[in-house]
């Protein structure tokens, strides 16, 4: 006992339930786990997992009908749970410290940043306000935040989201805690957002030597930053393990699906098929009485289905919940559905050109829509010649093509226009220039002059699942109505042919009489998917159909598309913020920022060099799941500018860490760079070639 | 078995599965009697509504039935609620004018309902210049005391139930509008609006269809609250003495009416004063308990 450090944090046999008229619901059950002084701890799990629950527990902050049932929590060698308020007072906040995951409802909107730093400083000592000014400052060049004057004075709606999170960190650093409670602290910043405050986090922990419970979805995120890592199950924990041998060889059989589930860098969907873990998460009041995961695991076998299993040390520093990790571990254990792993064919060969896009701007004049008092100012464009001053410009001149059945990737952070690229392709938006010309004939900008014919060939999948049906229509209704709408079939017809779709997207048929609330987000995203596809579109438009998805249905769904995208001879613009994921979908893909292409490649050298200098920073920011990745470190400084004030000439001269000088203040050219691959930059591609390695490198050698 | 699956973007699933329709309406129906102030009010608008529908099984006598032996009668066994100078039970009368005054509040609310959503609908969907032109009329109309806009409109068209249905309509119209309208506007950016356009659906399923139902609580609740103020305007016009005429047995009317004497024989207005406030406090405190099931 006495040679050992006390850990930060330990963790023992922790249940924690929520009280419900039926009885207890567990959501965290019989969890143990320690925190060493300086740990960087991960802990990983889908949603509904308990992950969130059980951090917050660390806190003794349970949430409403929420208690602990059995074992304890040590911090710092104290039960938490036998601490009077006020010494719970003392402890949160100096020696605990949270980072939320969301610093929008986290900051007052009513109060300056500068006072809010201020007050929990002088909470914490007592300090003059000048003091306190000075020791916020201090704070805020410690998170390296741009500007911290500026960000003083600023009300936090003021500020971006990025910068509301390092305020966040700041403020939980002030008491130099022992232990950070990180809940999803970058979920919802863009990734070069999240890049560059990952590092400010990974920085200050090596100072300050502080603990941390990290707590996210993102196994890119943990393989960058997580020292351990615990794997949440169905609010479980089924394995624990240092997180390079974690990922080097997953012992659970979950941990090895949801590691299978995402495409690695350079992997492509006519070569490889992703395995998706089947099934769903068990609700918490019907847990299976065995394994947790033994209903979805491919290989649980008749013991898994009776007896729960142990966690249980099976390599020194790991343990695992599973009856069969030994062969696991062993190598002996099957690879789940290796044999079923049939890619989709080879890449149909462009056969004529579906779609392409001419200059197309879409322009949102500042101030319009007002009867009375109006003043139209806005960019002068073909539509209003004689319209000056400011326009919102979210599609800057986009030209782009795609040939019948291939795919087309736009990959770019948020604000990039790509949505609104989308919206503009499907009629959404209506572009203020430019065309768009569809399989020969140029469609109509608004969606009501689009004929029908033209309207059953472009369809579109939409972002969010929960938002994409109406919740009080049933299933089968929303699926009937293209068949009936787009094809003219009578309404009992259609309903059988909505029924067939169901087959279709493997649902069962009874799902016809649901309601939307009554399914799960991956169910609603291939119930949205089939109704895109029911009357067999020319041109699907995939807005970020799996972002709001966990990662085990993730894949799911992209086998889906792709599978009728096959089937159908469908061709599809993708869009998404995922790299990875675009580089495994897509035939070619194009990188967009503020509402501008900045360079096209095919998918397969869009990992090579060279890059337009954005692409560069996206892929040495974008998380990868594996611990062994190299990649540069290229961060963004400063801040993206809004839509409505553009940069002169290239839009990303503000940031670029290339830049060259006042030429970037000009019209860059476009320039081929080989293999299709084209770069919209003033430094000559040889010069980009010469001076850019490959971003990422030594992809994971995987031992299983 | 029903139930609501993983949330994608919440942390902890939903764990109380989705009930069927039926017992989601029962459960709706307990709510509100549970409440004692919403059973209360919902108790006195059904008995408002037997006396309406069953009024002539129940008044002891008859409209315009003139004892004149009993003239100016306190209550009393006989006369529950007295009799007025004209030796007309003041118990019946009540009981008989609930029919014309929710038969007049009820056609005109649901006049202003139907007209306000469409209405709503359509601007707060197009939008734009429509929207605006709309907007600007309510607010015209909103700009003007509703009784001051009554007694003009009343004045130009003439007394009959009738015009107080189009007065009604007119007044309440503008401020269901801007309900409906106000649901409408977060929900018609929603995904399932957009792909209803991307399938080339017509305007109208779009707004009756994809977006009402979703107007459809905060409509309900407003409907109420129209209703208990229409029963306010309609005994106002009475009282007034525009719109209806005697022997009418509104119940403004029958305030008006015994005013004058209110020395002598309170009773004549009292009981039909408190029938009206009975009435606008029990729908208003149904609308209430309305508000509590369908927006928890």
């Amino acid at each position: 006992m006495s040679n050992l450090i006390t850990p930060v944090l330990e963790i023992s046999n922790l249940t924690i339930g929520y009280r419900q008229p039926a009885g207890w619901l567990d959501a965290v059950r019989d969890v143990s786990l320690s925190i060493q002084p300086g740990q960087v701890y991960g802990l990983v799990g889908e949603s509904g997992s308990g992950k969130s629950t059980l951090a917050l527990a660390v806190m003794r902050y349970l949430g409403e009908g929420g208690a602990l049932r059995f074992g304890t929590i040590r911090f710092a060698g104290r039960d938490v749970y036998s601490l009077t308020p006020s010494e719970l007072q003392a402890i949160r906040g100096t020696q605990i410290a949270l980072v939320p995951q969301d610093p929008f409802s986290a900051l007052n909107p009513s109060i300056k940043v500068g006072e809010q730093i201020a007050e929990t400083l002088r909470w914490h000592q007592s300090l003059s306000p000048q003091e306190a000014r000075t020791q916020a400052r201090t704070l805020l060049d410690s998170v390296r935040m741009a500007d911290p004057n500026r960000v003083l004075d600023s009300y936090q709606h003021q500020i971006s989201g990025g910068m509301q999170q390092r305020v966040m960190i700041a403020l939980a650093l002030i008491s130099d805690p022992l232990l950070l409670v990180l809940d999803e602290p970058t979920t919802g910043l863009d990734v070069t957002t999240e890049a560059a405050i990952l590092d400010v986090f990974r920085g200050l922990m090596e100072t300050y030597n502080t603990a941390a419970l990290y707590v996210t979805h993102n196994l890119g995120v943990v393989a960058r930053i997580c020292d351990r890592v615990a794997v949440l199950y169905a609010s479980e924990l089924v394995e624990d393990a240092p997180t390079a041998e974690l990922y080097r060889q997953p012992l659970h059989p979950y941990t090895r699906g949801l590691l299978d589930s995402v495409p690695r860098l350079g992997e492509d969907k006519h070569h490889h098929r992703l395995t998706p873990i089947g099934g769903r998460i068990p609700h918490l009041d019907e847990l299976p009485p065995g394994c947790v995961f033994a209903p979805r695991c491919p290989l649980a076998v008749e013991l898994c289905h009776t007896t729960r299993p142990p966690l249980e040390e099976a390599v020194p520093g790991r343990r695992v919940r599973c009856h069969r990790w030994p062969e696991i571990l062993a190598g002996n254990a099957p690879t789940p559905e290796a044999a079923a792993a049939a890619p989709v064919g080879e890449a149909l060969p462009a056969g004529g050109m579906l779609l392409s896009l001419d200059d197309v701007r879409v322009h949102y004049p500042l101030g319009r829509g007002r009867l009375v008092g109006a003043q139209r100012r806005c960019a002068p464009t073909e539509r209003f010649p004689f319209a000056r001053g400011r326009a919102v410009r979210a599609l800057d001149g986009v030209s782009l093509t795609l040939g019948r059945g291939r795919t087309l990737g736009i990959v770019g952070e948020s604000g990039s226009g790509k949505t609104t690229l989308a919206r503009a392709i499907i009629g959404l938006a209506e572009p203020t220039s430019g065309g768009i010309q569809f399989s020969g004939v140029s469609l109509p900008r608004k969606l009501s002059r689009r004929p029908a014919a033209i309207l059953r060939k472009l369809q579109m999948v939409f972002q969010n699942p929960l938002e994409a049906l109406n919740p009080y229509l049933t299933i089968g209704e929303i699926l009937s109505r293209p068949f009936i709408r787009l094809l003219g079939l009578p309404r009992k017809e259609a309903l059988a042919e909505a029924v067939k779709l169901l087959a279709a997207v493997r649902l069962p048929e009874e799902y016809a009489a649901r309601l939307p609330g009554q399914l799960s987000g991956g169910e609603r995203q291939r119930i949205a998917i089939a109704r895109a596809f029911a009357a067999s579109p020319e041109l699907l438009v995939a807005d970020e159909p799996v972002s709001a998805l966990d990662v085990s249905v993730q894949a799911s769904i992209l086998n889906l598309l792709n599978e009728l995208q096959w089937a159908r001879g469908t061709a599809m613009v993708f869009i998404s913020h995922d790299l990875s994921v675009v580089g495994y979908l897509a035939d070619e893909v194009a990188v967009m920022y503020l509402g501008r292409v900045v360079q096209v490649a095919e998918a397969r050298d869009i990992f090579e060099a060279p890059y337009h200098p954005y692409t560069e920073a996206l892929l040495s920011a974008i998380p990868i799941p594996d611990p062994a990745a190299v990649q540069e470190n290229i961060r963004l400084d400063g801040e993206v500018p809004g839509a409505a004030n553009l940069p002169l000439g290239c839009p990303f001269h503000t940031r670029c860490p290339r830049l060259v000088g006042e030429i970037c203040r000009t019209e860059p050219p476009w320039q081929e760079a080989g293999g299709g691959k084209r770069i919209w930059c003033h430094i000559p591609v040889a010069e980009l070639a010469a001076v850019q390695g490959r971003v990422i490198g030594a992809g994971r050698q995987v031992d299983r | 078995m029903n139930r609501g699956g993983t949330d994608p973007s919440g942390v902890v699933p939903p764990l109380v599965a989705r009930p069927p329709e039926g017992a989601r309406f029962l459960r709706g129906a307990r709510t509100l009697f549970n409440r004692p102030a919403s059973a209360v009010g919902t108790g006195i608008f059904l008995l408002v509504v037997i006396f309406g529908l069953l009024g002539n099984l129940i008044a002891p006598y008859g409209l315009n039935e003139q004892i004149v032996a009993d003239a100016r009668q306190a209550p009393s066994a006989a006369h529950w609620f007295g009799t007025d100078h004209l030796g007309r039970d003041v118990f019946s009368r009540v009981v008989l004018g609930a029919g014309e005054i929710l038969r007049l509040a009820g056609l005109g609310t649901l006049l202003s309902v139907i007209t306000g959503t469409s209405l709503g609908l359509l601007g707060g969907y197009i939008g734009g210049w429509v929207d605006e032109v709309l907007m600007r009329l309510f607010d015209a109309l909103l700009a003007m005391p509703a009784l001051l806009l009554a007694l003009l409109l009343l004045g130009t068209l003439g007394p009959s139930e009738n015009s107080i249905l189009v007065v009604i309509v007119i007044v309440y119209t503008p401020i269901v509008a801007r309900v409906v309208r106000s649901v409408v506007l977060p929900v018609k950016t929603r995904g399932y609006v957009d792909a209803a356009r991307v399938q080339g659906e017509s305007l109208v399923r779009i707004l009756f269809r994809e977006i009402l139902p979703a107007a459809l609580p905060a409509l309900a609740v407003e409907a109420a609250l129209r209703f208990s103020y229409a029963i306010f305007l309609v005994a106002s016009l009475g009282f007034l003495g525009i719109g209806v005429q005697p022997p009418s047995p509104n119940w403004g009317l029958m305030v008006s009416e015994a005013r004058e004497r209110v020395t002598q024989i309170p009773w004549a207005l009292y009981y039909p004063a408190g029938a009206i406030s009975l009435l606008v406090i029990g729908v208003n405190l149904m609308a209430d308990g309305l508000k509590r099931v369908l927006r928890p």
